[in-house]
């Protein structure tokens, strides 16, 4: 028995900096999906909205605040928050309650806008809380975290600070077409290996931005796409939001340490557990892949994100990166849509950001950065505090 | 004269051979650190332990790099800088015999250049940072060679 709901439509709000409320964002996206969609608002039962509690939001966006500024339609509601992966969070609670029957047409939506700079924790003294704990006592930005990801890359398999800027270079070239990009330039290697160095070994156009943006989807059950004439919908096949599993061996921000692994390491890192299940929940594994959006907070993260995903055992993907395979046109694309080296962050609209290109492609709709013939695309995203994301969709 | 405190009580004990403190589950022995704070509750972090008490252990002072990088350019708030101009600073991720990693900055005088993963450090204890009330130290991880 399947449990695919199909994606009836997707929009989004362009990434950038453009110093608006983030319910414009959200409200311009919603209209996009819903206009995608063909569906009414009226329509619409359920609608769930992610939330970011970064820079002092929390309460400020939830289901609600974007149903309200659609114009109240009764619908019901709900409020994901998983940090990074709230959007896929937010598609999970819609997607129980379709299959459950509960709902037949529910609409996901988040937005962001964020400041200059570092992330940095709210304001405070907070001596139990590690993500300010990790500042104060450490500095340990956010980049400071991806580096350690990047230096081991470089001492275990040998990764090159030409590899990450070829990543970014790829990325760039995806990402020239994408109406919703932020940075739509070609970079070359030398651009990213003369940009300053943040956290060694990653240069400053190695690490994504921080955006302002906003991604929506429309869902329905298979059976009211059917019946709306919603013809061979892209469907979500699998949406994975697992935590951890004890003893979790990898250092993960904004933690100062590990969990104990007192008999060595699991099977899986938390990592490789997200697509795992994802994988499974589909009934497919990575040869049956086509596309993938992973989640490249630096250049070098997206060399983990393929390896954590499958699609080359681990130590590997500087091999597929250098051979084209990961490029659009080569063997399995990643980043088809320019990742977040092309968009920046935008927390709460990520997950589904992916997930808005992720239907382009299947449907074949990826103007300037079409992977040709694409049938199943995975995802992969991790929020802060345990929060994962992984989602596959397939035509 | 100025005093010279943890910037955190009961992390980390000072002195010539200064070690990080985790708590450990007196029914499993499952260590954590940063150790909960002694007043608070403590379930334990093994799904297949229901203990609900523990004790100060110290861990081994010396242990392997698992990664490194460093900060180029000066942290948010509310990282206290120390000097102006801001001064980069190393941070390593170390793995402990017991099977934690733990984070820590490098010490005073030593930088990215000094370090490789799988390569020996051991726990220091250096001033964090000052003000009129006097000095805060933190643990920090320095290369044995």
């Amino acid at each position: 028995m399947s449990n695919a709901i199909a994606v009836a439509g997707v929009g989004m709000h362009p990434w950038g900096k453009w110093g608006r409320p983030f319910v414009e964002y959200g409200v311009h996206a919603a209209r996009a999906a819903l206009t995608d969609s063909g569906i009414r608002w009226s329509d619409v039962d359920l609608v769930v909205g992610g939330e970011t509690v970064r820079n002092g939001y929390a309460g400020y966006v939830a289901g609600s605040t974007f149903a309200s500024a659609l114009g109240w339609n009764g619908a019901r509601v709900a409020t994901s928050y998983a940090a990074c992966a709230t959007g896929a969070q937010a598609l999970d609670t819609a997607r129980a309650r379709i299959l459950a029957g509960l709902s037949e047409v529910a609409l996901v939506v988040g937005a962001d806008t964020t400041p200059k700079g570092f992330l940095a924790p709210n304001a405070g003294e907070r001596w139990t809380d590690p993500d300010w704990l990790r500042f104060r006592l450490l500095g340990m930005t956010n980049p400071a975290y991806f580096a350690l990801y990047a230096r081991r890359r470089m001492d275990l398999y040998g990764a090159t600070s030409e590899d990450f800027a070829q990543v970014k270079v790829k990325n760039a070239r995806h990402g020239l077409e994408n109406p919703n990009a932020r940075y739509r330039k070609e970079v070359a290697v030398a651009d990213v290996l003369g940009s300053a160095i943040v956290s060694d070994p990653l240069h400053l156009l190695d690490i994504c931005a921080t955006s302002d943006g906003a991604a929506a989807v429309v869902l329905t059950s298979l059976d009211y796409a059917r019946r709306h004439g919603i013809a061979d919908p892209v469907r979500v096949e699998a949406v994975s939001t697992v935590t951890p599993t004890f003893p979790n061996a990898v250092i993960d921000m904004p933690l100062l340490a590990t969990d104990h692994a007192a008999g060595g390491a699991p099977e899986r890192t938390f990592k490789e557990s997200i697509a795992h299940a994802a994988y499974e929940e589909a009934g497919i594994g990575p040869d049956d892949v086509d596309v993938a959006e992973v989640y490249d907070l630096s250049t070098a993260l997206e060399l983990d994100w393929i390896e954590d995903l499958g699609l080359c055992k681990r130590g590997e993907a500087e091999v597929l990166l250098r051979a084209g395979d990961t490029t659009v046109g080569g063997r399995i694309p990643v980043n088809p849509s320019g990742g977040l080296a092309c968009f920046g962050e935008a927390v709460p609209a990520q997950a589904l950001a992916q997930v808005c290109e992720l239907a382009w492609q299947l449907r074949g709709q990826a103007t300037g950065r079409q992977v040709e013939g694409a049938r199943v695309g995975i995802t992969a995203n991790q929020g802060l505090f345990g929060h994962g994301s992984s989602v596959v969709l397939a035509r | 004269m100025t005093t010279s405190t943890p910037a955190v009580p009961g992390w980390f004990t000072t002195g010539d051979e200064p070690r990080l403190v985790a708590s450990r589950c007196t029914s499993c022995g499952t260590l954590v650190f940063p150790p909960p704070p002694p007043e608070a509750a403590s379930f334990c972090r093994n799904p297949v332990c229901d203990g609900e008490t523990h004790e100060p252990a110290e861990l081994s002072r010396v242990g392997r790099v698992w990664s490194y990088t460093d900060a180029q350019y000066q942290p948010p708030a509310p990282y206290v800088p120390t000097t102006d101009p801001f001064e980069p600073f190393a941070i390593a991720a170390v793995e402990l015999p017991e099977g934690l990693v733990v984070l820590g900055q490098v010490a005073a005088g030593y930088g990215v250049a000094d370090l490789a993963v799988g390569a020996e450090v051991e726990l220091v204890v250096e001033t964090l940072d000052a003000d009129e009330s006097g000095e805060r130290t933190i643990w920090r991880w320095r290369p044995t060679r």
